[in-house]
């Protein structure tokens, strides 16, 4: 009896242990083949120029289509930041400080985090699906059949895209948000406008900008490597597509989140090196 | 069509275009190729029977390496396609036309769009010139001129599968791969597809590989049959091809799974299958 139960929780703790072997051990080749695959991108990135063909459509489909939807979400975001700090200012009587709190906040996270999310959810998993699809129907495999690398042709073009408009795309929304903001703050809330642009200029600087920028760079990176890999690895039938495309989702919202905050150490790190005395809001 | 500017040597030409050695392929636990060995010489035509999953199109595809095999290795004109850098196997693949089973065409494209996706990618031709060869591919196999602006979406399964086979002939390559090029065709159809293989080998002296269980087809262009049997169906120790020889001696041949494919007879499967119906009666 009592052999018997040891034995029981015996093989009960080896499954424990096979199954979170067998998680890790996929997890693990899970981000070997995803940087491996991002490693054959950037192959074939310097090895051979990608066609004019191939890149225009997808620079329209990433960045022309996108503008709408990340303007809007800038704006709103500015006029709810107004609308959210504005109380708690107030109480302060520091309401002009408000120029400063929405614009920094617009330009070191929400533009270039909500930029990226918005792309993660409108281009991202539009293209796994897209290319899960041509997995599944082995349109993949008759690229390389032809002699025309798949990564080449498909990957680099959407690596391409996202890394070289992530950046407009992030101005955009940081610009429709200053404006929503300026809006909300000055013509609705009634604060002060000269004060309200006095202080916008005095604590919000090109580093802010930049660093939203460089951030929002590796965004784009880590989004069309992730979106990409999915659809090559999909799995068969119309479920394999789907799930492609959410996790391709997923990952890159998790990605965005946690890029966010090593970057944001990093840059302060790098920043704080440059300037020691920095300027404060207070 | 050669690319190289030196006239091939008598000991290229002789030797074998593809030599597969010992190859094996199992996906997960799943056995789907074992110690296969074969040697193709240049301007043979070899067809490749089998029932329905025994893994022909495995091997097809296992001979471009669009599948890599878990063992043994695939030489093509000499080269071991393993050791092959991604560029050169990428240069390696233009040699080959590969018809697949699906037609496999790109769906955002028109058919025209996608015939002439090869001349696009590797040549300079100019637009006229490349207008003209899709054309007379199209025509080969029997499709109008309006069909060219037509997405694959828009076509039926046989014109599909014809677009597909006018693609892979485009570049002229020295190996074609046929999967099935003419399941799913009417009688019609499927014998002018036949007469096209004929006449695209009398032309440029292609090797090709033809998947196929149409006996028509074999009869007609095959210069050597091989049969593949699945794993399951193995007694141990056998090969995995079952027959290896002429169409001739298809019909002679002393083993009963040959004959009977051939003929087209169920054999013992009728029995297994009446047995297991019976038991879920
Ligand atoms: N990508 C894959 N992953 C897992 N298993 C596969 C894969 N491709 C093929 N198989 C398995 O390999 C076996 C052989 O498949 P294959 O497509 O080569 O059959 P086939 O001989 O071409 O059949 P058919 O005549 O019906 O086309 C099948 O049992 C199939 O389940
Ligand atoms: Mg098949």
């Amino acid at each position: 009896m009592e052999a018997n139960r040891s034995g029981r929780l015996r093989d009960s703790l080896h499954d424990w242990v096979g199954d979170w072997g067998g998680v890790t051990i996929d997890a693990f080749s899970a981000i070997g083949d995803m940087a491996l695959f991002a490693w054959s991108t950037l192959y074939w990135l310097v090895s051979r120029r990608p066609r004019r063909g191939t890149l225009l459509p997808i620079l329209y489909q990433v960045g022309v289509l996108s503008l709408p939807v990340v303007a809007l979400t800038g704006t709103f975001i500015g006029m709810v930041l107004a609308v959210q700090s504005f109380f708690q200012f107030q109480q302060l009587r520091m309401e002009t400080r408000l120029g400063a709190v929405i614009n920094m906040t617009l330009a070191r996270e929400l533009g270039p985090v909500l930029a990226a999310t918005m792309l993660a959810g409108r281009v991202g998993s539009a293209m796994a699906a897209e290319l899960g699809t041509m997995r599944v129907t082995e349109q993949i495999d008759a690229l390389s059949s032809m002699g025309t690398n798949p990564i080449h042709y498909l990957v680099v073009p959407r690596f391409l895209a996202f890394v070289m408009l992530i950046p407009a795309l992030t101005v955009m929304a940081v610009f429709m948000g200053v404006v929503g903001g300026y809006f909300y703050s000055v013509v609705i809330l009634g604060i002060d406008k000269h004060h309200y642009l006095y202080n916008t200029r005095e604590f919000v600087g090109s580093w802010d900008l930049f660093y939203g920028l460089a951030k929002s760079v590796f965004f784009g990176i880590a989004m069309a490597i992730v979106s990409c890999y999915q659809g090559f690895n999909c799995t068969a039938g119309a479920e394999g597509v789907g799930k492609a495309a959410t996790a391709a989702f997923v990952h890159s919202f998790v990605l965005i989140l946690l890029l966010d905050l090593m970057l944001g150490i990093s840059l302060d790190a790098v920043y704080f090196a440059l300037w020691p005395e920095g300027s404060s809001l207070f | 069509m050669m690319m190289n500017a030196l006239p091939p040597t008598q000991e290229q030409l002789d030797r074998p275009l593809i030599q597969v050695h010992d190859l094996s392929v199992r996906f997960g636990q799943q056995e789907v190729l074992r110690n296969i060995n074969l040697s193709i010489p240049r301007g043979q035509s070899m067809v490749v029977i089998g029932e329905s999953g025994c893994g022909k199109t495995v091997l097809l595809k296992t001979l471009i390496r669009l599948i890599a095999p878990t063992r043994g290795s695939v030489h093509f004109d000499g080269q071991d396609l393993a050791k092959l850098s991604e560029k050169e196997l990428t240069s390696q693949r233009i040699r080959c036309g590969y018809v697949f089973q699906n037609a496999a065409l790109f769906d955002s494209m028109t058919v025209g769009q996608n015939v002439s996706f090869p001349l696009r990618q590797h040549t300079n031709m100019s637009d006229r010139e490349i207008l003209e060869r899709v054309r007379a591919r199209l025509a080969e196999v029997g499709l109008p001129d309006s069909a060219m602006k037509k997405k694959p979406a828009e076509l039926s399964g046989g014109m599909r599968k014809r677009v597909g086979l006018a693609r892979a002939l485009i570049m002229e390559p020295e190996l074609i791969l046929y999967d099935e090029p003419t399941t799913g065709l009417d009688p019609i159809m499927s014998d002018v597809i036949n007469e096209l293989m004929m006449r695209t080998r009398r032309h440029y002296s292609v090797t090709s590989i033809i998947v196929s269980h149409d006996m028509r087809t074999v009869r007609r262009v095959a210069d050597r049959v091989v049969m593949i049997c699945p794993v399951p169906r193995l007694q141990p120790g056998e090969p995995q091809m079952i027959f290896d020889g002429p169409p001739s001696e298809l019909e002679r041949c002393a083993d009963r799974r040959v004959a009977q494919f051939v003929r087209g007879e169920a054999g013992e499967r009728l029995m297994e299958l009446r047995g297991s119906a019976a038991i879920s009666a």
